[in-house]
């Protein structure tokens, strides 16, 4: 069976250029402007949305998805209302992918089964859940893909060939590299290696892999793009809309517009990825 | 959920996933797995080579001062014997303290962190991290990185930072950097976090020294070996001492390093009463306390599935403790087991009643604990009265209380 993932990763294909895969926090600051910034993302140019779910012990990412996390809470974000998120976008949008991205507990709190019913019934095509390797398949990857939910699994520069062959088995949709050992927001890594490290995976598996961990402009954007399947974009997306926050919260400009703004030149960036590469 | 069966032997865990019972595991960031990979080849391979347990007995007796003392607290005993015979019980058991305070750097931590910076220095590791609350396993961390001369970068909650001045200062001394953590509250889940980062970030050359029995496998199951020492001597030293087992211990539990391993030795005893005392802080009632399997539910959180403080959407809320090292919302995940199996109880000890006991053991045994031990001996004080003259309790005095004068005077009113 193929899923929303699948046929947006075929028709790119198709077309000759990679994804641009967009992160945002849900429910950052709140809840209606975090559906504002989701709905403008696919006419910014975003190919597949990551719904960020708030988690208050975020240990693998850096100050800005952090603090985007602890405003979500603050506004009052909760899982359910994540995938109520998730139901009013697909409700005028049947087509963009959207991965919710966040860490175990929500969900295994919330009780594995009734999640994954209440996600496909929002319209979630794929999970990334940073804290359950393969190891721990039996917690949720496995049910997932009994569901009919992508279970996206990241590889990282830690992962040799040797654990590469087990990091995939059960990896659907697309493979998340990860361009550095480290936390999300840090710099992006010499690209030359990363291009290598997308090789190397692609040698393992037919499945699309999308880069991401320190890409913050059109122009990364383009580079990472000649190689990879997918260009992932999520602490520059955190920051146009922290940048739009004055110091008490409030807004000062609109921040779906400030991140539509971004994810536009992203897109120009991937867009001219395949082009760059075929001259 | 159905109580899990009752095993022939409680000391057999954890399973080969890192599994005891569905406490445990390894929840991490893939970044990590092959570390923790590696670092199970190399614990599989040294814990039971002779040489290894050689050098670590060593260490353990010249530099840490081990075996630690199982002493008699004679006045704390005449003490409660006189508060059963005016309560008209006439009983009063026989309290002993297993002198982990008597240890290098003043509490249980030392046991782990030389086995650890061993196993470090085995697997060619270059710089040592490590988390602290209390600052207890950041000075025995500083003080191994010392020795063997490994850089160390200790994470403190800035909270923990502000209420433990002196720990702070002695990491320093001993050539340690104290990066303070101001998310959260600033307590020990933060600076648990900030480690991970920094473990994520740099996974090539850094050990990452965890100061309780909890995190990922094998953590939970190193850590307890480690401490396992504490409840060996204890157990020979009363068989000597007074010809037969305890009835009771009682040790503290934070993430519950301490605890584990007085209990585990002890485990298959099934005459001895094994109690773990939780920070009860304000009370169960609000959110003010760590009492995480009493009031907690199973969770997620920093590599292990354990009983944590969380709200009804899976966050993790921060507790209280008086005792910056029983400030943990979450405990080792063996304990969640042995909690569930009912081989041993787990009870809160409000902040008062530590400080009660703090005072009382200074002023009657001349000794000043920890706060963190003086929630165990708190226990003592409620149950020992309405023992038997001819039962014994033996406390785990897991730590020394000068760090802690700074707090208790604070909590009195008083300036120093």
């Amino acid at each position: 069976m193929t899923t929303r993932i699948d046929r947006r990763m075929a028709k790119l294909k198709a077309e000759g250029r990679p994804a641009l895969v967009t992160y945002f926090m849900g429910g950052d600051p709140d809840y209606d402007t975090s559906l504002s910034i989701m709905k403008a993302l696919p006419g910014a140019g975003s190919d597949i949305i990551e719904l960020g779910m708030p988690f208050s012990d975020p240990m693998a990412d850096g100050p800005a998805i952090q603090a985007a996390g602890l405003r979500a809470l603050k506004g009052g974000q909760t899982l359910v209302k994540t995938l109520r998120m998730a139901s009013e976008f697909r409700a005028g949008d049947n087509e963009t992918p959207i991965v919710l991205m966040g860490y175990y507990n929500p969900i295994y709190i919330y009780g594995v089964d009734r999640f994954l019913r209440d996600a496909l019934a929002s319209g979630i095509d794929g999970l990334i859940v940073v804290d359950l390797p393969p190891e721990m398949d039996e917690e949720l990857c496995i049910p997932a893909l009994k569901a009919g939910i992508n279970f996206i699994r990241l590889a990282t520069p830690t992962t040799d060939d040797k654990r590469l062959p087990k990091v995939l088995q059960n990896t659907s949709g697309f493979v998340y590299y990860v361009s550095m050992t480290g936390i999300t927001g840090s710099a992006l890594a010499d690209t030359g290696k990363v291009a290598a490290a997308v090789g190397r995976i692609k040698s393992h598996t037919d499945l699309p892999v999308c880069v991401g961990f320190g890409v913050k402009t059109a122009e990364q954007a383009r580079v990472i793009g000649a190689n990879a399947d997918g260009v992932v974009v999520g602490t520059a997306i955190v920051n146009a809309v922290a940048n739009v926050l004055g110091p008490k919260g409030e807004k000062t400009a609109d921040p779906a517009e400030a991140v539509a703004t971004l994810v536009s030149g992203l897109s120009q960036g991937v867009r001219a990825a395949r082009l760059a590469a075929a001259e | 959920m159905d109580k899990p069966a009752i095993p022939n032997s409680f000391r057999t865990g954890p399973d080969e996933q890192g599994m005891f019972g569905i406490f445990g595991g390894r929840f991490v960031a893939e970044t990590l797995m092959p570390l923790i990979l590696d670092l199970e080849r190399h614990w599989n391979e040294v814990k039971d080579d002779p040489d290894f347990k050689a050098e670590l007995t060593d260490l353990s007796t010249h530099y840490a001062g081990r075996p630690s003392k199982l002493y008699f607290a004679e006045g704390l005993t005449r003490h409660l014997r006189e508060v059963s015979s005016a309560k008209g019980l006439g009983g009063g058991a026989k309290v002993y303290f297993k002198r982990e305070d008597l240890n290098h750097t003043g509490s249980h931590k030392i046991n782990n962190c030389l086995g650890q910076i061993l196993l470090a220095k085995r697997m060619g590791k270059k710089r040592i991290i490590a988390e602290t609350g209390a600052g207890q396993h950041g000075v025995a961390s500083a003080t191994v990185a010392a020795r063997f001369g490994f850089p160390c970068v200790v994470y403190m909650g800035a909270t923990d930072v502000a209420r433990q001045s002196p720990n702070v200062f002695r990491m320093k001394l001993l050539g340690a950097e104290v990066r303070p953590v101001t998310a959260g509250h600033g307590t020990l889940k933060d600076a648990m976090n900030e480690a991970l980062r920094d473990w994520v970030t740099n996974v090539e050359d850094t050990y990452y020294l965890i100061g309780t029995a909890a995190g990922p496998h094998p953590y939970p199951e190193l850590v307890r070996d480690f401490q396992s020492v504490i409840g060996t001597e204890a157990r020979a030293q009363i068989l000597e001492q007074e010809g037969r087992l305890p009835d009771t211990i009682i040790a503290c539990v934070g993430g519950g390093s301490n605890a584990i391993g007085l209990f585990h030795p002890f485990l298959d005893d099934k005459d001895v009463r094994i109690i773990g005392i939780e920070a009860g802080g304000r009370g169960l009632d609000g959110i003010e306390h760590c009492a995480s399997m009493n009031a907690g539910a199973p969770g997620v959180l920093h590599g292990n599935r354990t009983y944590l403080l969380q709200d009804a959407d899976g966050q993790i809320m921060d507790g209280h403790s008086i005792s910056a090292g029983l400030d943990y919302p979450g405990v080792g995940p063996e304990h969640s087991w042995l909690r569930d199996s009912g081989r041993v109880e787990y009870v809160p000890v409000l902040d008062d009643e530590a400080l009660e006991a703090f005072k009382l053991t200074t002023r009657v045994e001349g000794i000043i604990p920890a706060l963190e031990s003086a929630h165990a001996i708190a226990h003592a004080v409620k149950i020992v009265p309405a023992m038997d003259k001819d039962q014994i309790v033996i406390v785990n005095l897991s730590g020394r209380g000068d760090k802690d004068v700074h707090t208790v005077a604070n909590m009195l009113g008083m300036e120093i």
